[in-house]
């Protein structure tokens, strides 16, 4: 009797869990298949090498707003993972329980919630505005302090992951801190820190509400650093906010490209992760 | 593997044969009383008792000490609690051998007659000993139960030295003190190849954790 | 060879928690010398002392005298102290991103040490001399992890004897590995001690009785009595260490 009550209770819970997963999915498939659907046919070698045509011609790409993405996703990338990264060293390894280091993890905290607008505005009145136009620079800086918290935390779980066992072992064996945090530590949590990296990196990618304030965006190359640069997320809402049907199909076209950009680099994280992992 | 514990049983294996030879060696030395009726010679051998008796207190104490530190099990705890035995019954050994001395000193005058038959049992006692220590190093169970066999020929020739003794006894009445002596000597002997054999069941329960009754 | 340590007046605590109250004690050389006690009476704390890993601990704080080879450890730069004492942990811990190579010779190649020809011959030595080189001589390369439990523990012992300590402490080096794998150890402690002086610490009173020349008996934070293993396992001195190895404790 009590036995088949179990059983019959286990396979309704089982049933709930269950459901409730597929109709996580549903949000999942429906945003990539409706991109797919739109996107595909917009989508042709011209768009990866063309800039942009004049409103309301059909053609033309949006190869200025891919190489602007990479260079400011690279810019803060190049700020962001050494300083993240120090960062959590100096949280995990050096002073894991001062008032200063929970102070750090606090903000660090924060800034990963404090909505993305917020940063572009804070860098636009920093920066922008000393500097007096827009800039790849600034786009950069904007996403960078995005991703630092996201680094410093995703690479923090990493080092505390590593087991004091190990520290214990480099220390007993006559080993300099500086040396047991580069050359035992670091490379223990490697995968996950890379990991890690990667993710923080994808989700700047498509970050659009800071660039607003900051690269503004171009319907040219962009010739230094200094200047206003096209960025894929931005040229997307302008296109997509336009009243012309072409541009619309544009718009759809780069976000399949965002999204595979982001997918990709996703995919490299785990399959780095998996690898090193044997 | 187990290291500590092959090297303790091989000392104390070392230690029973030491103990043997001193077994041997003072046996004989009694049984030489028993030829020149020295006193002061027997004085000596009745001394050298204290050697045996120190040997017992060294294989206990190794025994005890393997015991508590190596933690033996199965059959290298029978070997060991084995061991224990064998010092005993070689101590006794020991005791029995000094007894012929002791009786050595006591006798008077020449002997009633040449010994003939007590040297003999007496060889073939320190045989047996000298078997059932090579039997417990060796673990060599066939000469274990040969012991058995041999202890039979000890019994009979003990009878023999009773019936002769008897013999010159009932037929000279002067001698009646020294055939006595001497037959305590040929029950000494006996006792003597017994504990020998008890040496063999010892090397049988090591070997079969079986307890046999050799002294049949 | 090994070195003899002596130990004066050693108290230790853990924040407010005294857990060595006073030890005095004389380590003979190459010897292997048993730490026993029950959980929490010092033993762990005590050889932590000896490589200074006692410190390393936030809110840990050591008064006292340890004397090695005739020197106190408390003048001696940390890290250069514990290539000379050496130690093994309870939970085999090989560093996970090196191969089995890498972790014997980690010791001496973080250390500056970069011919390749010194760093080999250094990893055959200590992996013959931890029972282990016949075992893994064909996959140096593979990952430290790919061990099993009791050649993991045998790879951290050379890793650490790779170092060439004269000292090497031991915490509990078997508690965690099967009966045969505990044997192994055991049988190569009895080796080692031929170059190091050895303290092993141990819950399990007859891997102390089975390996030790001396054993000493902790017992919250004292020492309660230290002398040759044969002496404490048959006719010990204190009442309270008799209790203890007899499982009567308490």
């Amino acid at each position: 009797m009590n036995d088949r009550l179990r059983r019959y209770r286990n396979l309704t819970m089982m049933g709930i869990f269950t459901i409730a997963t597929l109709i996580a999915l549903v949000p999942l498939f429906g945003v990539l298949g409706y991109v797919v659907k739109n996107g595909f046919s917009a989508l042709n070698f011209e768009f990866f090498i063309n800039l942009p045509k004049a409103m309301g011609l059909s053609g033309g790409g949006m190869a200025n707003a891919i190489v602007g993405t990479l260079i400011m996703v690279a810019i803060a990338t190049l700020i962001g993972i050494p300083i993240g990264i120090l960062t959590a060293i100096y949280l995990t390894e050096y002073d894991r329980t001062s008032w200063f280091s929970i102070g750090v993890r606090f903000a660090t905290d924060v800034l990963t919630g404090i909505p993305s607008i917020i940063v572009g505005i804070v860098i636009y009145t920093a920066v922008v505005l000393k500097m007096g136009h827009f800039s790849a620079l600034a786009g950069g800086l904007s996403l960078a302090i995005i991703m630092i918290p996201l680094i410093i935390r995703s690479t923090e779980e990493m080092l505390k992951l590593v087991s004091h066992s190990i520290r214990e072992a480099g220390y007993a064996l006559g080993i300099s801190k500086r040396v047991i945090i580069l050359r035992i530590i670091l490379p223990t949590a490697a995968k996950g820190i890379i990991t890690g990296a990667m993710l923080a990196v994808a989700r700047v990618s498509g970050e659009t509400a800071p660039l607003l304030f900051t690269a503004l965006g171009n319907q040219y190359w962009a010739h230094s650093l200094n200047e206003p640069i096209a960025a894929l997320p931005v040229q997307i809402y302008q296109y997509a906010t336009s009243p012309y049907k072409e541009w619309h199909q544009q718009a759809w076209a780069g976000s399949l490209v965002l999204i595979l950009m982001v997918i990709v680099l996703n995919l490299i994280a785990r399959l780095a992760f998996r690898s090193r992992s044997n | 593997m187990r290291q500590s514990l092959n090297e303790g049983q091989l000392m104390l294996t070392n230690l029973l044969k030491d103990m043997g030879k001193e077994v041997e060696r003072i046996l004989k030395g009694c049984m030489q009383v028993l030829i020149t009726l020295d006193r002061t010679q027997a004085e000596y051998w009745i001394a050298e008792d204290q050697l045996v008796n120190n040997f017992e207190r060294q294989v206990d104490d190794a025994c005890v000490r393997l015991i508590a530190t190596q933690q033996p099990v199965a059959k290298d705890l029978r070997k060991i609690i084995s061991a224990m035995k064998i010092s005993t019954d070689l101590e006794r050994m020991a005791d029995l051998a000094i007894g012929i001395a002791k009786v050595g000193r006591r006798i008077e005058g020449p002997l009633c007659k040449p010994l003939i038959d007590i040297p003999l049992m007496a060889e073939k006692a320190l045989d047996m000993m000298r078997q059932g220590l090579e039997a417990y190093s060796n673990e060599d169970m066939e000469l274990a139960h040969n012991l058995a066999v041999q202890d039979d020929a000890v019994d009979h020739m003990y009878n023999q030295v009773v019936r002769d003794l008897l013999v010159i006894m009932t037929q000279t009445p002067e001698y009646l003190d020294q055939g006595m002596y001497l037959t305590f000597v040929g029950r000494y002997l006996e006792r003597f190849a017994d504990h020998a054999t008890n040496i063999g069941e010892n090397v049988i329960y090591i070997a079969t954790a079986e307890r046999q009754d050799l002294n049949k | 060879m090994g070195q003899s340590l002596i130990v004066r007046h050693l108290e230790a605590w853990y924040g407010s928690n005294k857990t060595l109250k006073g030890i005095n004690m004389q380590i003979a050389p190459n010897q292997v010398t048993a730490i026993i006690g029950p959980s929490g009476c010092g033993k762990s704390t005590f050889v932590r002392c000896i490589n200074r890993m006692h410190e390393t601990l936030p809110g840990t704080k050591v008064k006292g005298e340890i004397i090695l080879d005739g020197e106190s450890i408390y003048d001696q730069d940390p890290v250069a102290l514990r290539k000379t004492v050496g130690m093994v942990f309870q939970k085999a811990n090989p560093f996970p991103s090196m191969s089995i190579y890498e972790n014997v010779v980690a010791g001496l190649r973080l250390n500056g040490m970069k011919s390749k020809q010194k760093l080999q011959a250094s990893a055959e030595k200590s992996l013959r001399m931890a029972a282990l080189w016949d075992e893994v001589k064909d996959r140096l390369n593979y990952s430290g992890m790919s061990l099993s439990g009791g050649q993991q523990q045998r790879l951290c012992i050379a890793r650490a004897l790779a170092v060439e300590p004269s000292v090497l402490l031991m915490d509990e080096p078997a508690s965690a590995l099967d009966p045969i794998a505990t044997t192994h150890i055991e049988e190569l402690i009895r080796q080692l001690k031929e170059n190091y002086t050895i303290l092993i610490v141990t819950h399990n009173m007859q891997q102390a009785a089975r390996i030790a020349d001396s054993t000493a008996f902790f017992l919250s934070g004292e020492l309660v009595e230290h002398g040759p293993t044969s002496e404490i396992f048959t006719n010990p001195n204190d009442k309270r260490t008799e209790d203890y190895i007899t499982g009567r404790f308490g």
